[in-house]
């Protein structure tokens, strides 16, 4: 026999429910949650920085240390970085196809977010209790 | 054919692909989805401005001066307005895709209005946003 026969099962059969149908959509779920939280948190720190404006370096780090505006900035600033790690990432997943390069990239994403998050928060924290 | 676009079977496995962009005429709502992208990358990068600013001023005089004097020239300037534009043209956008989310607004002439509110609006918040910040200031 020259050639092996074909499978009995097909293959559309053999791939059928393998896929990211369990957790699949909890990135684009998520992506709506922080996108909602982001709407009114984005506007309140518009307003912070126009409260900066003008301000010396006394008067922005107390202003900055209030709770309100410190919590407000702390909202922002959690839900925005979870937003924008979501976000980087659909764009890495339709981009980026060479898989190596590819998983990098994602690690990239997520070890910057977490850090860019962590420094926010970190200081927002830092001028509040100091 | 190419060898790579049969299986193991003999059976074709090339599957059909959809058109892609440069198949389409540029319509508004392809760009403003293009643009949405673009701006959500672009807040990607404003964040570092953001942690840098919060931490210069948790760390002390010195250093809120540096930030605050890059951030007070004609390039600062630039990049802020920059971040404002690309903050509320997302945040529209974003509105946009939450109402298209629900269903409603997907019709023709709906669709265009939400889209064309969306470019507008971004921009003339934007304008709002700095006209307030210069007459505070």
């Amino acid at each position: 026999m020259a050639k092996s026969p074909a499978p009995v099962r097909p293959a559309m059969s053999r791939v059928r429910f393998l896929g990211s149908a369990k957790s699949g959509t909890a990135d684009a779920w998520n992506m709506r949650i922080t996108s909602i939280a982001l709407v009114p948190l984005s506007i309140a720190f518009v307003a912070i920085v126009l409260s900066l404006l003008g301000k010396d370096y006394a008067a922005v780090r107390t202003e900055l240390g209030h709770p309100l505006p410190a919590i407000l900035m702390l909202l922002f600033i959690l839900s925005g970085v979870f937003h924008m790690k979501l976000g980087m990432q659909s764009i890495i997943d339709d981009y980026v196809h060479a898989a190596q390069l590819k998983e990098w990239a994602l690690i990239a994403n997520l070890f910057s977010s977490v850090c860019i998050g962590l420094a926010c928060i970190y200081a927002v924290l830092k001028l509040s209790f100091t | 054919m190419k060898e790579a676009e049969f299986g193991a079977s003999g059976i074709e496995t090339r599957r059909p692909l959809s058109p892609h962009l440069q198949i389409y005429r540029p319509t508004l709502t392809m760009m403003m989805s293009i643009a949405h992208r673009i701006t959500g990358a672009a807040l990607y990068f404003g964040t570092l401005l953001l942690a840098w600013f919060l931490i210069a001023v948790s760390t002390g005089g010195g250093a809120y001066d540096v930030a605050a004097y890059c951030l007070n020239s004609i390039a600062g300037k630039l990049i802020l307005f920059g971040f404002t534009w690309a903050l509320f043209h997302h945040l529209l956008g974003g509105i946009r895709h939450a109402i298209w989310d629900t269903g409603h607004g997907l019709e023709h002439p709906q669709r265009e209005w939400l889209t064309r509110a969306g470019l507008v609006g971004g921009i003339g918040l934007t304008v709002t946003v700095w006209t307030i910040a210069y007459l505070v200031h």
